[in-house]
């Protein structure tokens, strides 16, 4: 598979009152060209800091690390987004060859511009066309999205359509400039189980039909395990686990992937008590030393846990852990 | 849990008038005839989609919006309280007796008060300590419960994480002693390492304290597994009744069996399966005649269109309203 993005060694920094606050660190990654790859983690992992930097979206007062690369493949050749600076060389990542969707599709709507002139503009600014050819590829897409009589839906505003619909909008907005990556952050955490699944069955559908690449972030186990190829797991803005999906959901090898996985409340066994991962995320200004892991770990090693970082160590060719249980060059 | 209910529901009705459209002004169904009965002791789930009332019914319980018909009771075996026309001194002494929890832990707490101040202040509002020595007992004591220690209760909420301060909003809806407590969407904006935890302590809380509970949650599986009978609501309905273990393995409503086939398996190979349902659920001030659900339902016939099905009680605790119920568990046996 070709590369379509390579992360090497991202370390993002936040500027703030209480000093430099690390989000992501030393984070490296390859995502192919069509695959889809699910990036998991809770409130404060840095998975959404992570995806905002393939777009170079993050605030002004983020610090990239001193050897962060991110190298996109583009058909004109390598693009190395960090570097990118001036608004006119971010279009080419910025709805140009990756497009981003929200959790929330409310406030990624402009309240007081119609849906269909939001998709013209974007368009004619990726692209040299005629307003009318914008306009047809426009309902074109809302149609091919699942929008009963796109027509009509081109001309409302946001507040007119209902969760499911703008959640429906934004995918068809977000694909009508034919990116090469799509970022997915949280798209369906906001809509109800029913609503969920149809959105989940369209992404599967245009993943297949546009075969682009996909980072799609969730907290949800669940939708991971019906969605992606391979899974990345982060903590405190490290990526601890990595591997194609059924390898990491049958066969975690992290104790914090076995945690999340052995706290989901499952429905064929009503029986089974509730294991929570003990202990509550460290503050991300109390970085603790050593693995990050470690405060809440339930097979804490000792000393070497508390002091040393853990290395990648290689289950197999697809699947690497980093934790001390696994040493490296030792078999997992 | 004895089979006595603390809630018991008869026709209840909320209803908003909204805006003044065209023709005048409308009326919302919000809740529509829901009869129901929340057994003392018990952990009741209330499940549906958003729109479905759920939210509506839990606050017209605590007598935070009106009734618009029908009647609620409540009895504790202290008092026995008519909900529809509780008022004055009675209606205080029912606020120290039903509490809610609120969804977003970091919305629901002021970012000025310090954890202690926050538990404490119900019991100053409704005056239920004399002396300072004596809220600060009762603070530290449902603090305590709650797996707050005293260094906790100096602080501010914002040194806290997601699941802290939700048992920082358990510690002070359990602080004037209440019976019923509304739980509305407690755990959906916690991480799901941490939403077991908080799990946990609602169950153990349930069993020390005998506190009965309306759960409302649009997560299924989390339902499944906390509460001891579960309701689901469509469009201000309640369609369907019974103990959690009977419903999940054998649903009677179309409607039930589509929300659960909704849930995405942790099994990558089960990719895809099961029924899916079509469209969305419609405004509730634009309601379907008819069964309300008979716009998506797969099974929808003629007389669904025209004939709202009533609440069947067929004996056996499993409450169902559907037209062709008994009809499609003989095509499932067959």
């Amino acid at each position: 598979m070709t590369a379509l993005i390579e992360v090497r060694n991202l370390t993002i920094r936040f500027r703030t009152d209480e000093g430099l606050v690390t989000a992501v660190e030393d984070v490296s990654f390859t995502l192919g060209k069509g695959e889809v790859m699910g990036l998991v983690g809770e409130s404060g992992s840095g998975k959404s800091v992570t995806a905002k930097a393939l777009m170079s979206l993050n605030a002004r007062n983020a610090v990239y690390g001193e050897g962060s690369r991110i190298t996109l493949h583009t058909e004109t050749g390598p693009v190395e987004v960090l570097k990118l600076k001036t608004a006119r060389d971010l279009k080419v990542v910025r709805g140009g060859a990756i497009s981003m969707i929200f959790q929330e599709p409310m406030a990624s709507f402009a309240p007081a511009i119609t849906i269909g002139k939001q998709m013209v503009e974007q368009l004619q600014l990726h692209g040299d066309m005629s307003k009318a050819r914008a306009r047809e590829i426009s309902v074109e897409m809302l149609d091919r999205v699942g929008i009963s009589d796109p027509a009509r839906r081109f001309d409302q505003y946001a507040f007119e359509l209902s969760g499911g619909m703008r959640q429906r909008a934004m995918i068809a907005m977000a694909l009508s400039t034919k990116p090469k990556l799509l970022i997915a952050d949280e798209p369906t955490t906001a809509l109800d189980v029913t609503i969920q699944a149809q959105v989940i069955d369209l992404m599967k559908d245009l993943v297949n039909e546009f075969h682009m690449g996909i980072v799609f972030i969730t907290h949800d186990l669940g939708v991971i395990a019906q969605t992606v190829d391979k899974i990345s797991v982060m903590y405190l803005g490290r990526l601890i686990e990595e591997g194609p999906v059924r390898e990491v959901i049958r066969n975690p090898k992290h104790p914090y992937t076995q945690g999340l996985i052995a706290a989901l409340p499952k429905l064929d066994d009503l029986d089974a008590p509730l294991t929570p991962v003990a202990g509550d995320i460290p503050s991300p200004l109390e970085r603790p030393a050593g693995c990050v892991f470690h405060t809440r770990c339930p097979k804490l090693l000792g000393g070497v846990c508390r002091t040393a970082l853990p290395g990648d160590t290689r289950v197999d060719a697809t699947h690497r852990v980093a934790c001390h249980l696994y040493p490296p060059g030792g078999a997992a | 849990m004895t089979d006595a209910p603390l809630i018991s529901t008869s026709d209840l009705s909320v209803g908003f008038r909204t805006g003044s459209g065209f023709f005048g002004k409308s009326l919302l169904k919000a809740v529509d005839h829901v009869s129901l009965d929340i057994r003392k002791g018990s952990f009741f789930g209330l499940v549906g989609e958003s729109g479905s009332g759920k939210t509506t019914l839990g606050r017209a319980l605590l007598k935070a919006v009106p009734m618009t018909g029908g009647t609620a009771r409540f009895r504790d075996g202290e008092v026995d309280y008519d909900l529809t026309t509780l008022s004055g001194p009675a209606l205080k002494d029912y606020r120290k007796r039903a509490q809610l929890i609120f969804q977003d832990p970091y919305a629901a707490l002021s970012p000025r008060m310090t954890v202690r101040d926050i538990i404490a202040e119900p019991l100053e509002v409704m005056g239920l300590t004399k002396t300072r020595e004596e809220t600060d007992t009762r603070v530290r004591a449902i603090a305590a419960k709650c797996r707050l220690n005293l260094e906790h209760l100096r602080r501010f909420p914002h040194a806290f994480s997601g699941g802290q301060r939700q048992r920082i909003s358990i510690a002070r809806a359990l602080v004037s002693g209440p019976k019923f407590i509304v739980a509305d969407e407690s755990v959906a904006a916690l991480d799901v390492s941490i939403q077991a935890d908080v799990l946990n302590l609602l169950k153990e809380l349930q069993r020390d304290l005998q506190i009965t509970f309306l759960f409302i949650s649009h997560d299924l599986s989390v339902v499944a597994h906390t509460c001891d009978q579960v309701a689901v609501m469509y469009l201000g309905r309640l369609v369907e009744s019974a103990p959690t273990r009977r419903l999940f393995a054998a649903p009677r409503h179309p409607y039930t069996k589509a929300l659960f086939s909704a849930i995405p398996s942790l099994d990558p190979d089960d990719r895809g399966r099961g029924q899916k349902l079509t469209g969305e659920i419609p405004s509730p001030t634009n309601q379907p005649p008819g069964c309300k659900f008979h716009t998506r339902c797969p099974h929808a016939i003629a007389r669904c269109k025209t004939d709202e099905p009533a609440l069947e009680h067929p004996g056996d605790g499993h409450e169902v309203a559907c037209h062709r119920w008994r009809e499609l568990l003989d095509e499932r046996a067959a």
